[in-house]
């Protein structure tokens, strides 16, 4: 374990050093400061025990994600409730979205594949289960017969699940048990009747209720698990998904209640609504949002209870860092023909170590570099938004053709924030650049004022140049934050001299459909 | 008296094995079956048959 002096000095940029003594109750710190909201923070506004929860979690902490990796397991295929952007019953590989499996698993399978895993990706600090059912559905028996036994093997890996609250507080007590320190709960709304739009049915009391009548039901079962956990100090992520004309302002009003009751993390994700996918939304031609739409809402929410905005909205059965997914490198099959896997945490131990050296590089840098933005700037331009190609570990660090999605950076006078993420095709395979996917790389990123790659051929530069975006590839293997505060620093010299134009106002397009590329 | 499941509309989510009072559910290569000897349709037990009720797919119908 890390001890003091290395927590100390991980920071999130721009906060004040913590009094010796924390507060006890996270809800007490000023809760979003200007540059490191979300769970972007270090543990400044944090308590030193629920920091200790969160720094190696990559759903849980912002910062965690750049250099931890989670896994699901597919062990919960049954649900309880019907909702009308989740349709099970098709499967593609290539398809990213929750609910969705290659292959479900029996709790002796997946503690199988978890040691396999856990000996092939050092960063893998968190075993979660996210269905693709419910997690708690079916009295939650297969969900907590692999938590059972993964304590016992793998005592070193974090529990976490997922699930829609409705069977939640029967089983609180036994998420206690297990030493389950992280649920996200999806709640979409407070309100029935806001409910009865997204919710066609439930399964409670071994009856099936619908309309009104259901939402209620799930919104009581919602909110007494969140208070039931929050109050034994779980923490509790809240998931919500964004539907616009359904729940888009009503989402102020989540955001409030769950805060009130403790909710760590608030989760505000794009719907994902295609009719390929047969969901009900998909198939009645309601819209996701927009990027921009869905960063409004996120920045209505601030204040309130703590953004996340680094989510991917993963496979039921994804492994990885997030934004890559190695589940097709350990398919039951392959698993099977492993035989018995010695379990040995020297390597996950080893990098973890690496990490929290490399985290206390990274305060003084950031903090120069701020200090430098404010001090030459001053606070008369408006921020910009700047597009990252990077394969982790917060740095510059991949080629444009091969990114398959981008980290979007706020970097204005008040810092350099992580505000979310773009998926796109990628544009190189096997060589050779792709006209369609370009423009949707450039319809994906087309609110950002620069894109810092590693590299970029001639091609591409030049159609990002003309769309108004300009490549950067100074910053080749830089860290991201520390050269977009430069970047910005120059930004604001050339809008002085009137050498380049502001992108405010513009928008861009989130990706929802299969991922079809591959890396070459 | 009993009902079945539509194997081709069948998602193997098990949430009506879970759910039936009368153990009559079970997986028979890759796919559920309900035993009708076994099954009462719920009479007597719940308001309706509890697979029915639960099923994402719809497809716990009458035999």
């Amino acid at each position: 374990m890390s001890n003091v002096v290395s927590l100390d000095s991980i920071f999130g940029l721009g906060e004040l050093a913590p009094p010796a003594t924390m507060p006890a109750v996270p809800d007490t710190a000023s809760g979003c400061s200007s540059s490191s909201c979300g769970s972007s923070d270090g543990p400044a506004d944090m308590d030193p025990a629920v920091w200790e929860k969160v720094k190696n979690h990559p759903c849980y902490s912002e910062e965690a994600h750049h250099y931890f990796a989670r896994m699901h397991v597919a062990v919960a295929p049954a649900c309880n409730i019907q909702c009308n952007y989740c349709n099970r019953k098709y499967d593609c590989s290539n398809e990213s979205r929750p609910g969705v499996v290659s292959e479900k698993l029996t709790p002796d399978q997946a503690i199988k594949k978890i040691l396999a895993v856990a000996q092939e990706i050092p960063q893998l600090s968190v075993i979660g289960i996210a269905g693709p059912g419910d997690s708690l559905a079916a009295a939650g028996k297969n969900t907590f017969a692999t938590f059972e036994m993964l304590q016992k093997k793998a005592p070193d890996l974090k529990l976490c699940l997922s699930t829609n609250g409705l069977a939640l507080p029967d089983h609180v007590d036994t998420i206690a048990q297990y030493n389950i320190d992280h649920v996200t709960i999806t709640i979409n709304m407070v309100d029935p009747e806001v409910g009865a739009r997204i919710y066609p049915w439930i399964f409670y009391k071994h009856k099936r209720w619908t309309g009104l009548d259901a939402a209620k039901i799930l919104h009581e079962q919602q909110m007494l698990g969140l208070e039931m956990l929050t109050s034994r100090g779980i923490l509790v992520k809240v998931n919500s998904v964004m539907i616009p004309g359904v729940n888009d302002e009503h989402l102020l009003e989540v955001n409030k209640a769950v805060k009130s009751r403790g909710a760590f993390l608030h989760n505000i994700m794009p719907l994902i609504s295609d009719p390929a996918h047969g969901t009900y939304f998909g198939l009645n031609g309601q819209r996701g949002p927009s990027a921009q739409e869905l960063k409004v809402v996120q920045d209505a929410c601030e204040g309130g209870a703590k953004l996340m905005r680094h989510c991917r909205q993963c496979r039921a059965d994804a492994v990885g860092l997030l934004g890559e997914d190695r589940g097709d490198e350990f398919t039951a099959d392959r698993i099977e023909t492993m035989g018995v896997v010695e379990y040995d945490d020297e390597a996950r131990r080893t990098y973890r170590e690496h990490v929290e050296a490399e985290r206390a590089g990274r305060n003084a840098s950031k903090a120069a570099a701020q200090a430098d933005v404010r001090e030459t700037v001053g606070f008369t331009v408006d921020p910009i938004l700047i597009a990252v190609a990077t394969k982790g570990g917060e740095r510059i660090n991949e080629h444009f053709g091969h990114a398959k999605e981008f980290q979007i950076y706020e970097v204005g006078p008040s810092g350099a924030k992580f505000v979310g993420h773009r998926r796109v095709d990628q544009y190189c395979e096997g060589g050779s650049g792709d006209v369609d996917t370009l423009d949707g790389v450039l319809a994906a990123i087309n609110d950002c004022t620069a894109v810092f790659v590693a590299k970029i051929g001639g091609c591409p530069s030049k159609s990002l140049a003309e769309a108004g975006i300009e490549p950067v590839d100074r910053f080749a293997f830089d860290y991201i934050e520390e050269s977009a505060l430069a970047y910005f620093k120059d930004y604001a010299e050339r809008l002085g001299q009137g050498v380049v134009q502001s992108r405010a106002g513009q928008d861009a397009v989130i990706r929802t459909g299969a991922l079809t590329a591959r890396r070459a | 008296m009993a009902y079945k499941i539509k194997s081709a509309e069948c998602t193997v989510c098990g949430a009506c094995e879970a759910e039936c009072p009368n153990i009559a559910i079970s997986l028979k290569k890759g796919t559920y079956v309900i035993d009708p000897a076994k099954c009462t349709e719920c009479q007597g037990q719940f308001d309706s048959p509890q697979c029915a009720a639960v099923c994402p797919a719809d497809c716990c119908v009458p035999a």
